[in-house]
């Protein structure tokens, strides 16, 4: 594609080659030609090629038919199961927001100067992030043996990852001047913090911490399911045992709870911004 | 009384901020920094309270070098040297109130500061100190729902609830039109005045410069090339600090609308 | 000298009293919670302190011996999240087109089509794996199914608000010209839409690669079926291998998909 600059063509095509029409569409054939190539691979690496898929989703009939007649004798144990997994959640969110705090002023380049502390907060942080939820979960439930504790501490690394990240992109960009002049009237660090960048964040923290909370309750039902507690590890056990009405049960008590509770957090969200 | 003694100044990036400025400035003293943008007049008073760091030389501030202050010194340094920003730079979303308490921080120790826990005389000095400049019935009111002028007020009042020594002002007019600016000027003229503050302002009009100053400043690439009472001042002086002819935006003009405004 | 002490704030009943019962709303939240929640402190102790020996020095030593396996096991991760996101990508676009009220004009079809988007959201996708996983059985189907069916939901809602904010004039000028339906569609709305539309996509992409990792645990294919063994069996060195892949591959491809992403848009 390289020659194609120096091909002789209209006088305006040299200076904007990524509007020549033969570039655009090599371009786009290249980019389809990639697409398509990965699909082809992972077709061969996973065993299913894109026609099982369209027949997987026209065959969605079939969930009706397994999954249904749900089984309401699983309802009781599931109500007490979810009031677990919610407080779960918020003691995990609770204790994940006040720890990001400190971690998120330090991952923020506008607070701290020290370059290495800057560096591996956020390093550390990404590394979290990374971790999926359910690796979280199982570790801790290898250190704390099953039931909810386990389970509170794997949520709260979890969420720490993600806030963290959220919230010192936040405190990154608030507004300095204050800052300064609260530095010029011999405010010391601790000071500046509290009365300029705590009111400039406030909103978006109390945002973020319900979002967190949303993500938290989902989290949740994954994390039960290796043991640490909640509706998760209903789920899983009924799962095993190839009950299937009572996964549906559950399923569906979970999705009542999680579409009511992102109801509220986003009417509070909205009403926060 | 403030001293400069051959201070230099030499950015990281090799700009050369101030060269070998000496400078003595009175208790009392109302003076006006002038020169054009990048002159190193806002260098100058960032020096007095080191939130720039001179490369060289000596600068008294109340007789003892401030140079060397680290920490500790430097807070308290700063406790006794107000400063008042072209942009105000208050904290939008909180009240006025509670920006003008904060000029008490550096007076109040951290953990009463953090809790909020202000003593009743700091909270009297606060709102005593919004009504000299007349903005007392917007105590409750938050900062961004301000004009420009009454933000600019709001952060004089956070000065004077400092109890400073003296007051930097870094071209405190230079967001705001004609008539709100006198009136800024006006009231940090009499506060000067009042409580014998020593106030440096950095501005670049002329024509108030020289209404409101005792004497007069002028820098041209980081040296002082005039330094003299107002009286000695003429358009030939501003010509040689600017090293050009004045324009029209050389001034602000507008002295009498202020009046009104009052 | 004694000055006058500033007069107090005066706040409207009305919202004293919603401070008060959400204050108090908030309080009886937490005393409920860490009164009922049955944490066995004692024991969570004595456990900590007998397997924390056992498991994290094992957790940072990890078996090299099996890195082979658990890298082939985390390319088809990889490649249920690929084929996953690419059909929902696809999927998306009509569900977009319903959902967006400036393409419809239809109050509606966009209700109906956002109530769908955000029911399709509210599964986790590790629950419409085990949905999956009872339909078509246990293998990376069903997992490429659930990615593909969970990430319509993001996808949808995020094309139809791009949708909504496109420029609607060019798409008037060319009804003023007399274009059809279908040419509108291909030169008046696709080519302001498809890069975002494709950044959206590999950014979703980057959520399924972390989202596909745990499927294999309730058997949905990829590296989670060995995170399930590794935990059976409590293996924790195999354990610490699997976790380091997943970090060094998910941290490669969010560095690879942000460029991408930034050469796009």
């Amino acid at each position: 594609m390289a020659n194609n600059i120096n091909k002789p063509s209209l006088n305006d095509d040299r200076y904007a080659p990524l509007l020549s029409p033969w570039r655009a569409k090599a371009k786009v054939s290249l980019v389809f030609f990639i697409i398509l190539f990965f699909l082809w691979y992972s077709s061969r690496t996973t065993g299913v090629d894109f026609g099982d898929l369209i027949m997987g989703f026209t065959n969605m009939g079939q969930i009706i038919d397994k999954l249904f007649p749900i089984n309401m004798d699983v309802l009781a144990p599931a109500f007490d199961r979810l009031i677990e997994t919610i407080h779960m959640a918020i003691i995990a969110s609770t204790f994940s927001t006040i720890i990001v705090v400190p971690v998120s002023l330090l991952a923020a380049n506008n607070i701290t100067h020290n370059w290495f502390v800057y560096n591996t907060t956020r390093l550390i942080m990404n590394i979290l992030r990374t971790i999926p939820d359910v690796v979280l979960a199982v570790i801790f439930v290898g250190i704390f043996g099953t039931g909810p504790i386990g389970g509170i501490v794997a949520l709260f690394i979890f969420s720490l990852g993600i806030l963290a990240k959220l919230i010192s992109e936040t405190v990154e960009a608030i507004d300095m001047q204050p800052i300064e002049a609260m530095r010029a009237s011999g405010a010391n660090t601790i000071q500046s913090i509290s009365y300029g960048v705590m009111p400039q964040v406030a909103p978006q923290f109390t945002s973020f911490a319900l979002y967190v909370f949303e993500i938290n309750i989902r989290a949740s039902v994954v994390i039960g399911l290796v043991g640490a507690g909640g509706i998760g590890q209903l789920l899983m056990s009924q799962f095993s045992f190839n009950n299937y009405g009572a996964v549906m049960t559950i399923i569906l008590v979970i999705f009542i709870v999680v579409v009511i509770i992102e109801y509220i957090s986003t009417k509070i969200r909205e009403a926060i911004i | 009384m403030i001293e400069f003694n051959d201070v230099s100044l030499v950015y990281p990036n090799g700009h050369q901020g101030l060269k070998d400025v000496n400078v003595t400035i009175e208790d009392g003293e109302f003076v006006v920094i002038v020169g054009l943008s990048g002159a190193g007049k806002s260098t100058f008073i960032r020096s007095i309270n080191r939130l720039v760091t001179p490369t060289a030389g000596e600068l008294k501030v109340g007789g003892d070098n401030i140079l060397n202050y680290k920490s500790k010194g430097l807070r308290d340094l700063r406790t006794k040297v107000g400063m008042i920003f072209q942009s105000y730079n208050l904290v939008k979303r909180n009240s006025v109130f509670r920006n003008v308490l904060a000029g008490r921080l550096g007076h109040t120790g951290t953990v009463r500061s953090v809790f909020n826990f202000f003593s009743k005389e700091d909270k009297a000095l606060a709102y005593e100190s919004l009504k000299r400049v007349n903005i007392d019935e917007k105590i409750y009111s938050r900062a961004d729902q301000l004009s420009g002028g009454q933000q600019q007020r709001v952060s004089i009042a956070r000065v004077l609830t400092q109890k400073p020594d003296y007051i930097l002002a870094d071209e405190p007019v230079a967001s705001l039109d004609p008539p709100t600016s006198h009136q800024v000027m006006k009231y940090l003229r009499r506060i000067n005045k009042e409580d014998n503050i020593t106030t440096i302002v950095n501005l670049h009009f002329i024509d108030m410069a020289m209404e409101y100053a005792d004497r007069i400043i002028g820098m041209r690439s980081g040296e002082v090339v005039f330094d003299g009472p107002v009286s000695e001042v003429s358009e030939a002086t501003f010509e040689e600090i600017y090293g050009r002819s004045i324009r029209e935006d050389d001034l602000r003009g507008g002295a009498e609308d202020g009046e009104q405004h009052q | 000298m004694a000055f006058e002490q500033p007069p107090k704030k005066q706040i409207p009943t009305q919202k004293k009293v919603k401070r008060l019962s959400i204050a108090l709303a908030l309080l009886a939240l937490y005393i409920w919670t860490f009164i009922s929640i049955d944490i066995e402190w004692k024991e969570a102790f004595n456990r900590f302190a007998s397997n924390y020996n056992v498991v994290v020095p094992q957790l940072f030593s990890p078996n090299w011996a099996r890195a082979g396996e658990v890298i082939e096991k985390m390319i088809e991760t990889v490649f249920i999240a690929y084929v996953g996101s690419l059909a929902a990508a696809i999927l998306a676009v009509p569900l977009g087109f319903l959902s967006a009220i400036n393409m419809t004009n239809s109050r509606v079809l966009s209700t109906v089509g956002k109530w769908i988007l955000s029911a399709v959201r509210a599964f986790p996708e590790i629950i419409l794996a085990i949905m999956f996983v009872v339909v078509v059985g246990p293998n990376p189907f069903a997992g490429i199914l659930a990615i593909a069916i969970g990430s319509t939901g993001m996808l949808g809602k995020l094309y139809a608000e791009i949708l909504e904010s496109i420029d609607m004039n060019v798409v008037e000028a060319m009804q003023a010209n007399g274009a059809n339906k279908i040419q509108i569609m291909f030169h008046g709305i696709i080519p302001q839409v498809i890069p975002e539309f494709l950044s959206y996509a590999i950014y979703r992409f980057e959520i399924d690669v972390r989202a596909s990792t745990i499927l294999g645990y309730v058997g949905a294919g990829g590296i989670g079926t060995m995170i399930f063994f590794a935990y059976s069996n409590r293996n924790w060195s195999d354990m610490g291998m699997i976790l380091l892949v997943i970090i060094v591959v998910v941290t490669l491809i969010d560095y690879g998909s942000s460029y991408i992403r930034k050469r796009i848009v």
